[in-house]
């Protein structure tokens, strides 16, 4: 496979310092322990927000860090969490005495590595697990669903709440409400490459997607037959809005999302069909973010996340940002 | 030569630090030479990586065995094994493994000599702590589905008096045909949950690579 890199075992950091030397006015990144803060310091008792996961993800986890998102976060290896020690480190760089939100992607590595370093820290923290993939019907005592784009969108809408100097009680209530009022749903129409064996981690015939992807190149729920984008929108949209039961006149924030291969071009046609399926119900898109911003390497594919929208998080997404990724009203 | 303690006119063969570097060790070399079949598993039902994070854990173990004072205890060996990978691996296996090991070398504190039935107790506590981690059960297609019944047999030699070389064989058969077992299942936790049924019909990668951590503590007795 052609691919931009040189030594496999030498894309993470590579990637990392290239990004350390772009954003060098925002984000300070420290690769020997591959853990990231904002260039500024702390604010003496604003609430930390920290991130992280595994490599592959990009532009998270790194490129929310800045005003009115995350103070630090950390990445792993590909496709894998970061260890009980990065965990650590990026607490201790994000706290400035009133506490620390973790934002934790449900997925076995994620949740326990955070647990481990969460019961082996000082500082007050609360955690925030995010599982809004509606492509898994929960069982109890299973896994359960898996983190996707309300990552995104905690990130900021937290990130805005913490900025305003609030408590961390109401900066994790904030995070709960939106992972509890979003539902994502991914579709892929190609696997990705892994750097590190250089092959597809699974192959899809022509004719044929992977439907209910999670963001590690891992196959979906199901496989099923290729379709027009309409149909393929509308197949991730419905369990979407049956479990967020929008009534007409609901507003809400739209994220289409892509894995990483799917151009723009794609992305800003398959909004244009999640718009006319809600402008037919009556449930207004109040906000919108289109654009590769949680990716699986380069999984051809795309996620959509729905929030369902009220006064206090519209004010917090209208706050101000300033990260790699998201920058407006500053 | 193995060490043995002698109580009363019974002699038993004990573990002694020197082991549980051997052990480390070969867990290593294991991980090295069977990276790309663990991986390859892991590409069936998870995100193919499962390979490279056990052999980059246990070279983190190996590389910092060197800088473990030659008076170490088995629990200093066992304690620094689970903070390395903690420190090194991340994914689900690093804290897993990591917390087992540093739960064993916990309790084994102070002791110079550890019989097989304090080793076998320290695994079982150790099992206990990848059970509450991992808030995973016997039969979810995981590790522990490999790792309950090897620490079962130890513990079931330990009860029958077997020398540590017929307790070490019957844990590393136990884990393998535990890591056999987990090929019809449906996973219940961990990446291969999100499958549903088609995870049938593949091994579990962490209980395959949990098979040849008991392999290689079988042959770090017997190369002793």
């Amino acid at each position: 496979m052609k691919r931009f890199i040189n030594a496999s075992e030498d894309s993470v950091l590579e990637t990392l310092a290239g990004f350390a030397a772009c954003h060098a006015d925002l984000v300070a990144v420290r690769l020997a322990s591959k853990v990231a803060t904002r260039r500024e310091a702390l604010t003496a008792g604003k609430v930390g927000l920290v991130s992280g996961g595994g490599f592959g993800h990009e532009p998270t986890h790194f490129g929310f860090i800045g005003v009115g998102a995350l103070d630090a976060a950390c990445v792993g290896t590909v496709f894998s969490s970061p260890s009980v020690a990065q965990i650590l480190e990026a607490i201790q760089s994000a706290d400035a005495g009133a506490g620390v939100l973790l934002i934790v992607k449900n997925y076995a590595g994620d949740v326990m590595n955070f647990k481990v370093a969460a019961q082996e820290t000082a500082v007050p923290l609360e955690v925030v697990l995010v599982s809004d993939d509606c492509s898994i019907t929960p069982q109890p005592g299973a896994q359960g669903r898996r983190g996707m784009g309300a990552t995104v969108l905690i990130h900021k809408l937290a990130g805005a709440m913490a900025q305003s100097g609030a408590s961390l009680t109401e900066v994790a209530r904030v995070a709960r409400k939106v992972s509890a009022c979003s539902r994502s749903y991914g579709v892929a129409l190609e696997s990705c490459v892994t750097p590190n064996t250089g092959k597809r981690i699974f192959d899809v015939a022509s004719d044929e997607i992977e439907v209910g992807v999670g963001i590690h190149g891992e196959r979906g729920v199901r496989r099923e037959k290729f379709a027009p984008a309409k149909d393929l929108v509308a197949l991730m949209l419905e369990p979407i809005l049956m479990e967020l039961n929008l009534q007409p006149g609901a507003s809400v924030l739209v994220l289409v999302n892509g894995l990483g291969a799917t151009p723009l071009a794609e992305l800003y046609l398959v909004f244009n069909e999640v718009k006319i399926i809600l402008e037919a119900r009556g449930v207004g898109i109040a906000r919108s973010l289109v654009g590769s911003f949680l990716t699986s390497l380069d999984m051809a594919g795309t996620s959509i996340t729905v929030l369902s929208m009220d006064e206090e998080l519209l004010r917090l997404w209208d706050a101000p940002v300033c990260t790699p990724v998201l920058r407006w009203g500053m | 030569m193995h060490a043995r303690i002698t109580m009363g006119n019974v002699t038993m063969q004990t573990l002694e630090a020197s082991h549980l570097r051997r052990w480390m060790m070969l867990c290593a070399a294991a991980m090295t030479q069977q990276h790309e079949y663990l991986t390859q598993l892991d590409a069936a039902i998870g995100d193919a990586d499962h390979g490279t994070n056990m052999m980059r854990g246990f070279s983190s173990i190996e590389s910092r065995l060197e800088g473990l004072p030659a008076t170490a205890r088995p629990s200093e060996v066992l304690l620094m094994a689970g903070t390395a990978l903690m420190g090194s691996v991340g994914g689900a296996s690093g804290p897993l493994w990591g917390v087992a090991l540093r739960r064993a070398g916990k309790v084994l504190e102070g002791l110079e000599q550890v019989s097989l039935e304090a080793f076998a107790g320290a695994l079982k506590l150790g099992l206990e702590a990848v059970t509450e981690l991992g808030a995973a059960e016997l039969g979810e297609k995981t590790m522990v589905d490999a790792l309950e019944p090897a620490v079962r047999a130890l513990l079931e030699a330990a009860a029958r008096g077997d020398d540590l070389a017929e307790a070490f064989a019957a844990a590393h058969q136990a884990a393998e045909a535990g890591a056999r077992n987990t090929a019809p299942m449906v996973a219940r936790k961990g990446r291969a949950s999100y499958l549903g049924d088609r995870a049938i019909g593949h091994q579990d990668p962490g209980a395959v690579s949990t098979v040849f951590i008991f392999a290689a503590f079988e042959r770090a007795w017997l190369e002793a």
